[in-house]
């Protein structure tokens, strides 16, 4: 009996204890997060996170170096950069006469070869081995272990040491981060859509609180997911940043995302469409011209490429934010993968999913640059603008400027390039074939007029 | 044994394999992770839509050969074994070297080897002998609609009266390698890694 009181009194000491263990750590975490968030002050704890972060990721790569080399076995470390050692690029053309002049000088009759095919062959399991659009379309490779499960495949050898700092990772991200963030965000959004709809019913002074709704919501959504933001060329932003509250462009969605989004446009006027109606395309690029015309409106904040990718390329601009002939700020975001995957690769997971593995990793870290202001042209049109625009972020940013279109993650390429490559070949075969039969004439001394 | 394409590849895997094609351990893991980067239905082999879903193959006008020849003998699924042996194919011949062969079959990327799978690409019922007709077909998907039926015809006779040294009409795998003695086949069929 004794020995039951005294187990009851133990097992109460101990809640007790947990108890305001976890009470104090949560309370010191939230004045840390939530204080300095307030006032705009910056404690320096994130420039020593995630220092401290990189130097334990190299570590760990060490260690597995070590702990392979000691197994005799290889380490492979993953590649980043593509597989293939990449030629200088040569047109059909150029390609065909490569192919041909090796097999024979003077033939009477060059007009098709047989080993034509090899050239279409060796670009084709070119393709197959590594090509650009689908690297962009999944998440991007690490160079070293972040301490991770959802990475833990590529690195086998992990010694025991690193085991238990995965655990320790584990518990620190579940049992803190997790839940601190999840508290945050979804105090956040409660407060946001609820203020939002009711300033929505308020006259006059509509817009003006509206920004300082917004404006809360944003800083609560980046608390929670712990993004760490550099900003370069700061003076840039300048003619950018006296709204601040944004405008925002984008496809209508469903559950969560769909609420949050109703909530918005009723305290500030966003423009949210139908991606799959035709007409609708020119209800918003109206809206949007009508908009961009009235100097006093805000301006708006487009995302061009029309999909998520991964942040190692920019793909085809969709030409119509670009047609409307008025200034754009690019601003440029590239995302340091060690910390947290931003990619959304929606049609593996769905938004919550999504938001659940953001918060926990370790945080968000990117730069932002924001770029000096482009017009459009005289003699240039949208398509040239955009591409011009979408140089400018690639070479600022450090990423791969791709010429495909987005949306090749879900629809299939269309058939015209396709028929572009057979036209490029048939104007081969039909030009030796034109040579040829000049030269013929020409032999048999007979001019022909054409 | 139902392995899911998220294991790793285990050490012995790549032994054989690296026997089997002569890929470096190197080679070999990043091959895999295109493998299974392409493998969108995560069961460890590859399906044709899986290979034209790569924008770059898919308006390459010899796409679908290509694909079919990873496909052997009409079936519709291949495995990252079979996906390595055809790329092996294309493995640059003076890599040889390097990992000398001790069985005494021909390296998959021999010129004969090489040339074979080019040969494939015009063999379209897998009789080892290529017909006029399956000439036409294979230039017909080449030049798409930009040149007509009597020219192409032409083509096809005028190329097939080179090759065909025996008379019967076709064209068979010795004739092909005689017509293409002077290519350097070695060079062209071979794709570099970056190392």
């Amino acid at each position: 009996m004794y020995i039951g009181l005294f187990a009851q009194s133990a097992c109460n000491l101990l809640c007790r204890c947990l108890g305001i263990t976890f009470v104090v750590w949560f309370t010191i975490l939230f004045v840390i997060i939530i204080v300095p968030a307030v006032l705009e002050v910056s404690l320096g704890i994130h420039r020593f996170y995630i220092r401290t972060l990189c130097r334990v990721f190299e570590w760990a790569t060490l260690q597995m170096e070590l702990s392979a080399k000691q197994k005799n076995r290889q380490f492979s470390k993953p590649h980043t950069k593509g597989i293939l050692a990449k030629s200088k690029p040569l047109s059909v053309q150029e390609n065909m006469q490569e192919l041909r002049s090796s097999a024979h000088s003077r033939r009477s009759e060059p007009q098709f070869d047989m080993g034509d095919v090899i050239y279409f062959c060796r670009k084709g399991v070119e393709s197959i081995m590594d090509d650009e659009v689908t690297k962009s379309f999944s998440a991007q490779e690490l160079e070293s272990w972040n301490l991770l499960t959802r990475s833990i495949r590529r690195f086998p050898h992990r010694g025991l040491r690193l085991t238990f700092l995965w655990g320790l990772g584990v518990l620190i991200r579940y049992g803190i981060l997790l839940p601190l963030r999840v508290l945050l965000a979804v105090t956040g959004i409660f407060l946001f859509v609820i203020l939002s709809t009711s300033v929505g019913f308020l006259p006059n002074s509509k817009f003006f609180l509206g920004e300082k709704v917004h404006l809360m919501g944003y800083r609560f959504c980046v608390k929670s997911l712990t993004a760490f933001i550099t900003y370069h060329n700061r003076k840039m932003k300048l003619g950018f940043a006296k709204h601040s509250s944004q405008k925002t462009v984008g496809q209508v969605h469903r559950g969560l995302l769909g609420m949050i989004q109703r909530a918005m446009v009723k305290s500030s006027p966003h423009i949210w469409f139908e991606r799959a109606e035709v007409k609708d395309r020119h209800l918003v690029a109206k809206r949007l011209c009508d908009h961009a015309a009235d100097k006093t409106k805000q301006p708006i904040l487009i995302f061009p490429e029309g999909t998520c990718v991964n942040n190692t390329s920019v793909m085809m601009f969709k030409k119509g934010s670009f047609e409307i002939g008025c200034t754009i700020f690019p601003v440029a975001i590239k995302y340091d993968f060690r910390f947290g995957d931003a990619y959304w690769n929606s049609s593996k997971f769905g938004l919550v999913h999504h938001l659940l593995r953001i918060m926990s990793s370790w945080g968000l870290v990117c730069s932002v640059w924001y770029l000096p202001p482009m017009n459009r042209e005289e003699g240039e049109d949208a398509v040239q603008f955009a591409k011009r625009v979408k140089a400018a972020l690639a070479a600022q940013a450090g990423l791969a400027d791709l010429t495909w279109d987005g949306g090749l993650k879900r629809t299939k390429v269309k058939d015209i390039f396709k028929e572009e490559q057979q036209r490029l070949y048939s104007e081969i075969l039909l030009r030796d074939h034109q040579t040829q039969k000049q030269e013929k004439c020409f032999e048999d001394g007979t001019p022909e007029e054409d | 044994m139902g392995s899911r394409a998220s294991t790793l590849l285990r050490e012995e895997e790549i032994e054989e394999i690296k026997k089997e094609t002569g890929f470096s351990h190197s080679q070999i893991t990043r091959l895999y992770s295109r493998f299974t980067s392409l493998d969108k239905g995560e069961n460890g082999t590859l399906s044709r839509e899986d290979f034209q879903r790569i924008p770059e193959l898919a308006i390459n006008p010899l796409g679908d050969r290509i694909i079919n020849a990873f496909f052997p003998d009409g079936e519709d699924q291949v495995n990252f074994r079979g996906f390595m042996r055809t790329l092996a194919h294309f493995r640059p011949v003076e890599d040889n070297e390097k990992n000398k062969n001790l069985s005494n079959t021909e390296p998959l990327n021999s010129r004969t080897n090489k040339l074979h799978f080019a040969f494939q690409l015009y063999d379209l019922d897998r009789d080892d002998k290529i017909s006029r007709d399956e000439l036409l077909q294979v230039l017909r998907m080449m030049v798409g609609v930009n040149i007509s039926d009597e020219q192409l015809g032409s083509i096809a006779d005028r190329t097939i009266q080179e090759a065909d040294t025996n008379g019967d009409g076709c064209i068979s795998f010795t004739e092909f390698i005689k017509v293409l003695e002077k290519v350097d086949v070695e060079q062209k069929m071979s794709i570099r890694f970056l190392h």
